[in-house]
């Protein structure tokens, strides 16, 4: 446990000028377009620092992998539903700066309801506290959910407090054909409910028994060993009620769904859909309060 | 020129303004032991009524206090202004209407002025309601849940009031109109939704919410442990939590609170222990029972003498009624009260709460302890009498004891009720200047002048940790 290297070098490396980027695992490298080439690069310390099983809470550094991180939390029965594709190379910082929520968003939230505390740099070289140590807090405001999806924009996250959650005692993933709304209608607080157009994927995780009787209830459904392999190319974020009208006018196999959540994976590139003008406003002032000169990540876009 | 009065009276008509002292008083203090002065009264029925209230204040250099039902207990909703410049405050009580409810997407848009229960009472036959629940939930607010980011006892498991709000259409400070989150999970851009929960009423008015309707279980099992002491009680809260059981709700009363409560509602608790858990865990059966079983054995093994599982809906109810009946038996008691709210980590509950019986005492102030153990959201509630001379400010002196002590615990200020102006000066215990710089650039991001709710949540000065300097305008 600890650290790889003192919150404050960080900081001192990220110093107080000049355009800076910084790398986690490489593996969203492109979300947001490219870096400026004249960026220096740095990376957040590494290491779990402290771990409180009866808190159900974990300090780790930003640049600690998830698959670091899973292990640590594995022996108390715990884990932190962040759930990247790459868990081996994906960082925490990095999972939470871009912002994706795993696939069991449906049952655990958004990706950013897992951040308590975030220690960051700040444009001005400093180190900077948001949010808190425990589980409930609203002493001042939520920069901490600003920051999530923030692609690194307004400050560069070097050690998080996040929260955990117990490993259900069972699981089970079942594959079958069904009109996906009926199927997330069925079922009560499944994990995750995906669709292709073609077929739907279902997680059941809990009590043994509960996770039998879910399976039940999903005639003609059989077990398999995982969803299928994610469309890479991009995202896109619908209603989840506009899912089944969306799907059924792709071909089948060409998407991934989230039903219940309304996040679709394609094989395509995706471009954002850009804010009302009004929003788009309010996001630039908020860029232009933390960062004013561009500093951080220079060439990547939220919006 | 014309008056503020006359202004204001123009833009939204006769009957929407009120400008006369008795009932400005009525709109000079919140549910805190904190008042203001409001320099006129405001009641619009929509976003283009809000709009044009913003235009007026605007014109006359004065400053915007959102209020909603006035329940918040951290002085939020409390006008502040010098003299002649007193705030205008915009009361949402006649926003309340529910505007459309989306069954299938389990979502429903409603004006702000909708009272908590309310929403959860017109959702319920569709087997749906609005998770958090605040104990004050039949009179606060859907907007000031959303401006305070507001919890209740049901929020350990369901979450708190961000991770039930969409979407959010605001009133900025120059009279615009953003809608900030959607019905979609992933709006393209910053977090604006999340950045706008829980901003007490400083960045702007929100005049509608998205809000997300939860399912009701399909089992619900409801229990109550009786305890030889308080320690004993907080030990098991953190064994439950360590055992990876999340109960729904696991809240706790100690001695004082629960007779007092037996007296006002009988309730059927045990007024002889020293403390009580009251334990709901829901979700499917199989869980539930094996979770059950659980939260007994550790509750036994940590010294209950009894623990009582709700034999039926009705049992249920009553205990229920129990717990949320703790403020209306307190308020038979004693003459005034303080709630107060902080947060510790869950395995430091035993010592912090033994420290705050012996802070009571070396001040001799009465306290009675009921709160979301769960979640170590403690709620020392303070008893006094504001014509005694004195008795306010040892209130008030222990009341920054424990929050120092909370700090020193790993905890911080605030579990639900917000800093307003109660807890606004204690907020460079825990943030630096820098930190503290970061949380005004957000706001300055939204409200560049500084129009709504100015005084609140963020220092001034450099005045570090004492509740009496308070600002010119205010008396406690
Ligand atoms: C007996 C009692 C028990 C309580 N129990 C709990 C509890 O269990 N959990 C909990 O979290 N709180 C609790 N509270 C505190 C309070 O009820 C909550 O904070 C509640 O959400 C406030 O709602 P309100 O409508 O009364 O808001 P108000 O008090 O009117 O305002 C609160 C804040 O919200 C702002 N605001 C209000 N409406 C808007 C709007 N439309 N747009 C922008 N800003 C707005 C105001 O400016 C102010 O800063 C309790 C209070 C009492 C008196």
């Amino acid at each position: 446990m600890g650290l790889s290297r003192p919150l404050a070098d960080f900081a001192a490396e990220v110093g107080a000028e000049g355009p800076v980027a910084v790398v986690g695992g490489r593996t969203q490298w492109d979300v947001g377009g490219p870096v400026a080439p004249d960026a220096r690069l740095v990376s957040a310390p590494a290491g779990v620092v402290d771990h409180q099983p009866a808190d159900m809470t974990v300090r780790v550094g930003a640049g600690t992998t998830v698959a670091e991180l899973t292990e640590a939390l594995a022996a108390a029965g715990q884990f932190v539903p962040l759930d990247p594709a790459q868990p081996g190379r994906a960082t925490v910082g990095g999972v939470l700066s871009v912002g994706h929520s795993g696939l069991r968003r449906l049952r655990y939230g958004p990706v950013r309801d897992t951040l308590l505390e975030a220690r960051y740099v700040s444009a001005a070289g400093r180190l900077v506290k948001a949010g808190g140590p425990v589980v409930k807090n609203v002493s001042g405001f939520d920069l901490c959910r600003l920051l999530v999806g923030a692609l690194g924009t307004l400050g560069l996250l070097a050690e998080v407090v996040l929260r955990v959650q117990p490993v259900p005692a069972a699981r089970r993933w079942l594959r079958g054909r069904a009109d996906p709304d009926v199927v997330l209608a069925r079922l009560y607080r499944p994990s995750s409910v995906l669709w292709d157009g073609d077929s739907v994927w279902v997680l059941v995780e809990g009590h043994p028994a509960d996770v039998a009787e879910l399976a039940g209830r999903l005639a003609g459904f059989a077990e398999v060993d995982g969803p299928p392999p994610l469309p890479a190319g991009g995202r896109l974020s619908v209603a989840p009620t506009d899912l089944n009208r969306f799907g059924n006018e792709r071909q089948a196999g060409t998407f991934l769904a989230e039903v219940g959540v309304g996040t679709v994976h394609l094989h395509d590139k995706v471009t954002p859909p850009s804010p009302e003008p009004s929003v788009l406003d309010l996001n630039h002032r908020v860029r232009a309060a933390f960062d004013p000169d561009h500093r951080f990540n220079p060439g990547r876009r939220v919006a | 020129m014309r008056t503020l009065l006359e202004d204001l009276t123009a833009a939204l008509g006769a009957g929407a303004v009120k400008g006369d002292p008795l009932e400005l008083a009525l709109y000079a203090r919140d549910a805190s032991v904190m008042e203001g002065s409001a320099g006129c009264v405001c009641f619009p029925t929509d976003a283009a009524q809000v709009q044009a209230v913003v235009g007026v204040a605007r014109a006359h250099g004065r400053s915007v206090v959102p209020r909603g039902s006035g329940t918040g207990l951290a002085g939020g909703a409390v006008p502040i202004g010098k003299p002649g410049a007193e705030p205008v405050v915009v009361v949402t009580t006649r926003m309340n209407r529910i505007l459309s409810v989306d069954a299938a997407a389990r979502t429903a848009w409603v004006e702000p002025g909708v009272l908590n229960l309310d929403l959860s009472r017109a959702v319920a036959h569709l087997g749906l309601h609005f998770a958090p629940d605040p104990s004050s939930q039949q009179a606060c607010s859907v907007g000031g849940n959303v401006a305070n980011n507001s919890g209740g006892p049901h929020c350990l498991a369901y979450g708190v009031t961000t991770a039930h709000v969409l979407a959010v259409e605001v009133v900025l400070s120059d009279g615009s109109v953003a809608r900030l989150g959607g019905t979609d999970p992933d709006p393209t851009g910053y977090d604006l939704r999340g950045a706008f929960v829980g901003s007490e009423g400083t960045m702007g008015l929100a005049t509608a919410v998205l809000v997300r309707l939860t399912p009701l279980p399909p089992a619900v099992r409801t229990l109550l442990a009786d305890f030889p002491s308080a320690e004993s009680a907080a030990e098991t809260v953190s064994a439950v939590i360590a055992a990876g059981v999340v109960p729904a709700a696991l809240e706790m009363m100690d001695q004082r609170i629960t007779v007092a409560v037996e007296d006002f509602v009988h309730a059927g608790f045990p007024t002889d222990a020293a403390a009580v858990l009251l334990a709901e865990i829901d979700g499917l059966p199989g869980g539930v029972d094996a979770a059950v079983a659980t939260v007994v054995e550790l509750a036994r093994r940590h010294g209950a003498r009894q623990v009582r599982v709700a034999a039926d809906e009705a049992e249920r109810a009553l205990l229920w009624k129990g717990r949320k009946s703790a403020f209306g038996a307190v308020a038979r008691i004693a003459p005034d009260y303080y709630l107060h709210d902080a947060v510790v980590p869950r395995t430091r509950l035993s010592e912090v709460l033994q420290r705050v019986y012996e802070i009571a005492d070396a001040n001799h102030v009465g306290v009675m302890n009921v709160f979301h153990a769960g979640d170590g959201n403690l709620h020392p509630l303070f008893l006094f009498d504001r014509r005694v001379p004195g008795a306010l400010e040892r209130v008030h002196e222990a009341a920054g004891e424990v929050l120092r002590i909370c700090l020193d615990a790993g905890g911080v200020l605030s579990g639900e009720h917000g800093i307003g102006l109660e807890k606004r000066d204690y907020m460079p215990l825990l943030f630096s200047e820098d930190d503290l710089a970061a949380q005004d650039a957000l706001r300055r991001a939204f409200d560049p002048e500084r129009l709504f709710n100015p005084d609140k949540v963020l220092p001034s000065g450099s005045r570090c940790g004492d509740i009496r300097s308070l600002p010119e305008g205010v008396w406690v």
